[in-house]
């Protein structure tokens, strides 16, 4: 790139002045144009009472909101075409919104039409210091340095640095509260062999007979429900990998992994209902394509085909609950899911 | 010893052979065999008269099947081809009285055209026609037959009921049709229908047989008083107001964000842009001062 077209910057005139080759001679400021107000003193007289009327009024407004405040009784509701709600709130939202308004209108009004509006320009400096300031900081710097002993005393600096460094540990120490480690509880969840695979919400217990082709159930396992009166927080958390769908598929439809032929009864098949990509839980079930959707990211899953991922970001396919029937014929699970249910993690990969 | 052998006349045949051993047994036969016959000749016969009323019923609905229906789903409901080798319609046998009541009876069935989804539209039929057109579809295999009306009465409906409803419907229906009920899409041009003004009868069917790619909550597992509950909830859902009067098809964040983000940031602009503008200028003038 040339130069020839870049500002010149004489190096004996540090401030202001600039010398620039312009391409098109600068045409100045506009003349100044005046305003209705500037010629006419009725008419900022008018403007004067008008502004100062915005200003009352929005104190009018704000004292009315509080008489809304104790005049309006809380529970009174009102009615206006299709809009409805707490009158009391509306008035007082009402009052202070449109006092506010008031004095922005105000403030606006006055600043466009009375206070001053010559243009005026400044030009723009260079953004370095001038080398005189420079040279006398560097000075300064350097005397301060050998004043102080910082070069010369050398236990003093280590001391300092080595107060200073330490300082960053209980930065990293702290870090520690994000934990503790979860350890092995990503890798199991409350179910176990001979748990019975229940209704959500209604924790009535499931039997193969009652399930008909094309059902979808919510299902959580039969030891959840106790857990709520323990502790609230492990029940959260046991809930939140133990929740499971359970559907039937016509059996012939059904591709079987090798190795799963036993784990589900005449087309009842159990899988996890959390999304393997970042945990959403999933019941968007359709029955005619057996497939199962995620609503966070479209991850799609074929239940009849051991929940393959056929479309979306996730990376595995749901975990199959192995199922059983028990001596009273109910659904129970075989064991605990054989992989960890939810999102992959760094020692899952 | 063959009897056709012997010409001797009736009577005498009788009569030579009522010493044969097996006459009593002959004789016993003819008896119960005339018993019967006279029984069904003169006994007052209630359970024919019952029966009438409803096969004349299932008669009139296979006429109205045959006229109406058969094009797609086969003169027997066995389900047809479009002579593609595409299924026009499925077989209906089996899929019970409950679910030929909601079809034609929120106007899905008859479809005017095969798509992604068939929606619902004004019923072709009339009541009495759609209970014929039940009345023949249930008479072709056992399926689920239409609700009782108190098992969807929620006229009694407690807050408590409604509560559970309302933890049921999040649980088992918001992941299609929306926590505020009002439907939702689904892949290839499908969706979950609006749940708003819909008959309770119609919801319960829907649990009850799964229409189109809906899942299938039977009485069994969704227990009648749970499908109740969830009617109940979505009967509160329907009567709520929209605080202010604008839901945004209350479809939370996103109708919300959109509103906002577009007529509320864009008025703010539009303001903004009015407030640098330039105001009145008297030309040529000079200032009064």
């Amino acid at each position: 790139m040339s130069d020839e077209k870049l500002p010149v910057v004489k190096a004996d005139e540090g401030h202001g002045a600039v010398e620039v080759a312009e391409p098109i001679a600068d045409p100045g400021i506009e003349p100044h144009e005046y305003r209705i107000t500037d010629i006419d003193p009725k008419a900022a007289d008018r403007v004067e009472r008008q502004v100062s009327a915005m200003f009352t009024l929005a104190g009018v407004l704000a004292l009315g909101s509080c008489v809304a405040y104790f005049a309006i009784p809380r529970d009174s509701v009102f009615e206006f075409g299709p809009l409805s709600g707490n009158a009391n709130n509306m008035a007082i939202g009402l009052c202070i919104g449109l006092a506010l308004f008031l004095i922005g209108a105000g403030a606006i009004q006055w600043a466009k039409k009375l206070m001053v509006d010559e243009e005026i320009s400044e030009d723009r400096h260079p953004a370095h210091s001038s080398p005189e300031q420079i040279q006398d900081i560097t000075e300064a710097f350097k005397q301060g340095a050998a004043e102080s002993g910082f070069g010369r005393r050398t236990l003093i600096r280590r001391g300092l640095f080595t107060g200073l460094g330490l300082l960053g540990l209980p930065a990293v120490v702290l870090l520690r509260d994000l934990g503790p480690l979860p350890g092995r509880t990503l890798y199991h969840t409350i179910w176990a062999k001979g748990i019975r695979v229940v209704n959500d919400v209604t924790a009535r217990p499931i039997k193969p007979a009652d399930m008909i082709v094309g059902q979808l159930v919510n299902a959580i396992p039969a030891n959840l429900p106790p857990l709520q009166e323990e502790s609230a927080v492990e029940y959260q958390n046991a809930r939140a990998k133990a929740a499971v769908i359970v559907v039937r598929i016509r059996p012939t439809e059904i591709r079987t992994k090798p190795g799963r032929e036993n784990w589900g009864i005449d087309g009842i098949l159990c899988y996890s209902k959390i999304c393997t990509h970042v945990g959403c839980p999933i019941s968007l079930y359709e029955q005619t394509t057996h497939h199962v959707l995620c609503p966070c990211h479209q991850s799609t899953f074929d239940l009849a085909d051991s929940a393959k991922v056929v479309f979306g970001p996730a990376a595995r396919p749901l975990p199959q609950l192995p199922l059983a029937v028990d001596s009273e014929g109910y659904l129970v699970a075989q064991s605990d899911f054989t992989e960890p249910v939810g999102p992959s993690f760094f020692e899952r990969g | 010893m063959s009897e056709k052998r012997l010409s001797l006349s009736p009577a005498r045949f009788l009569s030579a052979r009522r010493r044969h051993r097996s006459a009593g047994l002959v004789v016993l036969l003819f008896g119960l065999l005339a018993v019967g016959s006279a029984y069904a000749a003169f006994a007052p016969d209630n359970a024919v008269a019952d029966n009438s009323a409803q096969s004349q019923q299932i008669e009139e609905g296979k006429k109205l099947f045959a006229v109406g229906c058969s094009s797609c789903h086969g003169l027997n409901a066995e389900g047809g081809g479009n002579g593609e080798g595409k299924m026009a319609g499925p077989s209906l046998i089996g899929v019970g009285a409950a679910a030929v009541d909601f079809q034609v009876g929120t106007g899905r069935m008859p479809a005017m055209q095969t798509g992604a989804q068939v929606p619902r539209k004004t019923p072709a039929y009339t009541q009495a026609e759609i209970e014929a057109l039940a009345a023949y579809v249930a008479s072709l295999a056992p399926g689920p037959a239409v609700p009782a009306q108190e098992s969807y009465d929620i006229s009694k409906a407690t807050d408590e009921q409604v509560t559970r409803g309302g933890e049921l419907f999040r649980t088992n229906c918001t992941a299609c049709h929306n926590f505020a009920g009002r439907g939702g899409a689904l892949p290839n041009g499908k969706y979950a229908p609006s749940l708003m003004n819909v008959d309770p009868k119609h919801i319960y069917e829907a649990m009850l047989t799964g229409p189109q790619q809906m899942p299938v909550f039977s009485d069994q597992v969704m227990q009648p008083e749970d499908k109740r509950d969830i009617i109940a909830y979505l009967h509160a859902l329907q009567e709520q107001k929209d605080p202010g009067g604008f839901g945004l098809g209350r479809l939370g964040p996103v109708s919300e964000g959109l509103w906002g983000w577009l007529v509320g940031i864009g008025v703010l602009v539009c303001v903004a842009v009015w407030i640098g503008a330039k105001g009145v200028k008297a030309k040529g003038a000079k200032a009064s001062e």
